[in-house]
């Protein structure tokens, strides 16, 4: 059984998305911090998205990057490493209306709940990040204005 | 397009980052109310409940229909779902990545294991 994945806009400028491993945290935290283990599991098959690479300096004041298939690339810097309990990164490839996030991995019973907390500069910026404007999603969100355009022509009330 | 999206997504996230305003649609969900109705429901004033209304109302997620002295409530179409889209498109996403994340886990656990009997051995 998988566990299920949430996602809450906890505020005008925040994104929180939690999940549950079982796994206890520092075999967890160490998926999201080697390279060659986050490359298996940061893509999106159903996107068909994959990393072609995956730079990370995994401390205070390191640098990383991450570059696409399609050439996509985002990168930032980490601003807190606190193994295995708590990542803190920025997410520079967007200018000023990147997002700052935070992981937190807490075990509990040998398992771990992960949240995963973004927080944007101002409300606009989360709102052009959901529609594609500002961060890499732009596939993804696409999808999702022709959606929208559908919406929009069909209801027409609004 | 992007603005009036993003205007009309403003309008639907405001809406329902209220408590009560999140109950009345849940409420209007399961049936049509007045806003006398649902100002005794929800244990406030009539002006109070008229505001909330209002703001559903503006957002589109609630529509109200006066006949005779008395104004009905009941859910607008479609527009809940387009506030929520983009959100369970983000989820899906995390999901997807999450299950991917347990193979890569357990894994890791499988490693661990078959290096902690090599260590007793």
């Amino acid at each position: 059984m998988k566990n299920r994945t949430t996602v809450e806009r906890k505020s005008e400028r925040e994104l929180v998305v939690t999940r549950t491993f079982d796994a206890p945290a520092r075999i967890v935290f160490e998926a999201w911090t080697k390279p060659d283990l986050f490359k298996r599991w940061w893509g999106s098959k159903s996107m068909g998205m994959s990393l072609q690479s995956c730079e990370m300096d995994v401390r205070t004041g390191g640098g990383y990057r991450l570059v696409f298939n399609n050439g996509m690339a985002f990168f930032g810097k980490y601003i807190e490493v606190t193994p295995p309990s708590r990542l803190v990164w920025t997410n520079d490839e967007g200018g000023d209306g990147g997002p700052v996030t935070t992981v937190t991995f807490e075990e509990k019973g040998g398992k771990t709940l992960l949240t995963m907390h973004e927080l944007y500069p101002s409300k606009e910026a989360l709102d052009a990040a959901g529609t594609g404007a500002a961060d890499g999603m732009g596939e993804l969100f696409g999808e999702l204005d022709e959606f929208l355009v559908t919406l929009g022509a069909s209801g027409g009330r609004a | 397009m992007v603005q009036y999206t993003n205007a009309r997504l403003d309008a639907s996230f405001a809406a329902l980052a209220d408590v009560t305003r999140r109950g009345v649609l849940e409420q209007l969900g399961r049936a049509e109310a007045s806003i006398t109705d649902l100002a005794e429901k929800f244990n406030m004033t009539l002006t109070g409940m008229k505001k909330h209304v209002g703001v559903l109302e503006k957002a589109g997620l609630v529509i109200t229909e006066k006949v005779g002295r008395v104004r009905t409530c009941k859910v607008g179409p479609d527009r809940l779902e387009e506030a929520t889209a983009w959100l369970e498109k983000y989820r899906q996403l995390w999901a997807e990545r999450f299950d991917e994340l347990d193979r890569v886990i357990e894994d890791l656990k499988q490693s661990e294991k078959l290096a902690g009997r090599k260590q007793r051995e």
